[in-house]
């Protein structure tokens, strides 16, 4: 029988907001455990909770650009539940009127163009955190993300597969970086995603069994987990056996999912409306205040440089994957680059020198204005294409600017024809066995040629005009 | 008419963590099955005209900015705790996996 998979995903996005959701402690990550708390986000009894605004404009902005319905009118509830890392035993949420509703984004599949359907992104608090490193039968907690802003953002069961999903992700996260809400680092736990699983024949309306996964760390650990979890139902139903609703953890080191134990009860939250909190009121005027706030998004920017600047759609798509990047781009063409050639220099030896050093684009030492001033050195002849990448990795080491290492270095092209062309008869008559070959038509030899040549000149020499040279020397010795 | 039953009250109580003898759960049965009976008695009413009340309070977007104000220290924050190691909050061994 042929399955198909269908997969919705849950996200938790920390919004990076400076203070808490609820309370004015720091949203500060690193600080030592339990120094950003107070008696709001340690639970204590009588205290007042009061709600960050710049959580809802984060939030709105998100479900704006993620072409959502903002709701006019909405509120918090208590979702109650125990478990040492919630001190009041019930994590304030929303249950039936989230903030946005109803929305969609686009992902990328294939080079094909897949509508993902949104149904709700909603504000609620962070839990504390647990560390399992205190020994014998004992846990430590640090509350200091206790409260902290968390939007929780849950797709429709559009997804059909573990590219899609990761595509989702990569679409999401790109989304929330350029509106400037998040650092959405998995690692750190800022971004986590949960996936719910199930296949069914193919053709079948009924959704199948599904199974949760949680406890994913990177974007590759969910493909990983969706792609084991659809096979696992697969294999178990094509073996006569059923699937078991449950929530299963991803054990990245065994490239596995486990079942995670749970109380039978333990999703029924008896929600109800947070009576310390007043309900949240967007009117049109805020609404469209923040529509106006919003960044040109990721689709936006894509298809305006692809036509602005005359990019691929690889191309586009690669430089627009982060603002920074798009935005240093942009500023290297301003500098008078060609955009073209801007796009290679940028993606190709710009990009694996900040790989190599694992450095944020931000953080360059190279100005789009030296890698423009490069680009140009290039197209004019002064330098060639090699000694750019020795330019660029200096540039990138020393921050020094382009003309100054050209300087320095000696780098400066030989583009005289007649110096050229002395060199070209020396190796001409250095080497009479190769022109003989060359002449009898082996095509190959003219590269060894041209090689010698830029031997001589310690590369130096214009390729293009010392092939032109090398063919013309060529032809009239012959003649 | 009573629509709770003791299995009700103690599943109820279960959730809520709560350890009820027989005298309590019977009291609960009938009390909680009062209650129920009052919303039966509202739910009598037309309210096709009314505004569903969402909150008991009229107000509506009270926030705070976002500023950051000092924390408790942390031997304040941890001097309630049963057991503590002056650094985290101290509970028997959570089991991975038990989160909800």
């Amino acid at each position: 029988m042929e399955f198909e998979a269908v997969v919705g995903m849950e996200v938790h996005v920390e919004i990076n907001s400076k203070s808490k959701v609820f309370c004015g402690c720091s949203g500060n990550f690193h600080a030592a455990p339990n120094t950003n708390v107070c008696p709001v986000c340690l639970g204590m009894p009588g205290v007042l909770p009061v709600l960050n605004v710049d959580m809802v404009n984060k939030s709105v902005a998100v479900g704006l650009a993620l072409n959502c319905t903002i709701s006019r009118w909405s509120k918090l509830d208590r979702k109650n539940y125990f478990y040492p890392d919630m001190a009041k035993n019930y994590q304030i949420s929303q249950y039936d009127l989230p903030l946005c509703q109803n929305g969609w984004i686009d992902i990328e599949v294939d080079g094909q163009t897949k509508r993902i359907g949104i149904t709700r992104a909603h504000i609620e608090e962070d839990t504390a955190r647990n560390t399992h490193t205190i020994g014998g039968n004992q846990s430590g907690v640090d509350f200091n993300r206790s409260g902290l802003p968390l939007l929780e953002i849950v797709t429709e069961p559009d997804i059909r597969s573990a590219k899609e999903a990761l595509a989702y992700l990569t679409a999401l996260k790109q989304m929330l970086q350029y509106l400037d809400v998040s650092d959405c680092n998995m690692e750190e736990g800022s971004l986590r995603a949960e996936a719910n699983i199930s296949v069914r024949p193919v053709g079948q309306e009924k959704f199948g069994t599904k199974t949760e996964v949680k406890n994913v760390a990177s974007f590759s650990g969910v493909h990983k987990a969706i792609e084991f979890e659809i096979a696992r139902h697969i294999k178990l139903i094509n073996s006569g056996g059923k699937v078991v609703q449950e929530t299963r953890g991803w054990d990245a080191d065994r490239g596995i999912t486990v079942p995670q134990r749970l109380k039978e009860s333990a999703h029924d939250y008896r929600y109800f409306p947070e009576p310390d909190l007043v309900p949240i009121v967007v009117d049109e005027a805020w609404e469209q205040r923040i529509r106006e706030s919003l960044p040109e998004l990721p689709a936006a920017r894509r298809s305006r440089m692809g036509t602005q600047y005359g990019l691929s759609a690889y191309d586009a798509n690669v430089i627009t994957l982060s603002q920074d990047t798009a935005n240093y781009y942009e500023q290297v063409v301003a500098a008078g680059a060609d955009a073209k050639k801007a796009a290679n220099w940028l993606m190709v030896e710009l990009q694996s020198l900040l790989s190599a050093a694992k450095q944020d684009i931000r953080d360059c030492r190279v100005s789009p204005a030296d890698l423009a001033a490069l680009v140009g050195l290039i197209e004019s002849g002064a330098i060639n294409g090699k000694m750019g990448k020795d330019v660029i990795a200096e540039m990138f080491e020393t921050g020094k600017a382009t003309q100054d290492i050209v300087n320095e270095q000696g780098l400066s092209q030989i583009t005289d024809t007649g110096e050229i062309e002395a060199i070209i008869r020396q190796v001409l008559a250095d080497n009479p066995a190769q022109v003989e070959q060359f002449r009898s038509g082996k095509d190959k030899v003219f590269g060894f040629l041209v090689g010698q040549v830029m031997r001589a000149t310690q590369g130096k020499a214009n390729p293009a005009l010392l092939n032109d040279l090398l063919r013309r020397e060529l032809s009239r010795q012959e003649n | 008419m009573s629509k709770i039953t003791k299995q009700d009250v103690e599943y109820v109580a279960g959730l809520a963590q709560l350890r009820l003898d027989d005298a309590a759960k019977e009291r609960l049965v009938r009390e909680m099955g009062d209650i129920l009976a009052y919303m039966d008695q509202l739910n009598e009413l037309d309210t096709s005209n009314v505004e569903p009340m969402m909150h008991a309070m009229e107000m509506t977007n009270v926030f705070r900015q976002d500023v950051v104000e000092p924390s408790l220290p942390r031997e304040e924050a941890l001097m309630n705790a049963p057991v503590h190691d002056g650094e985290y909050f101290i509970v028997p061994r959570i089991l991975e996996g038990d989160a909800s």
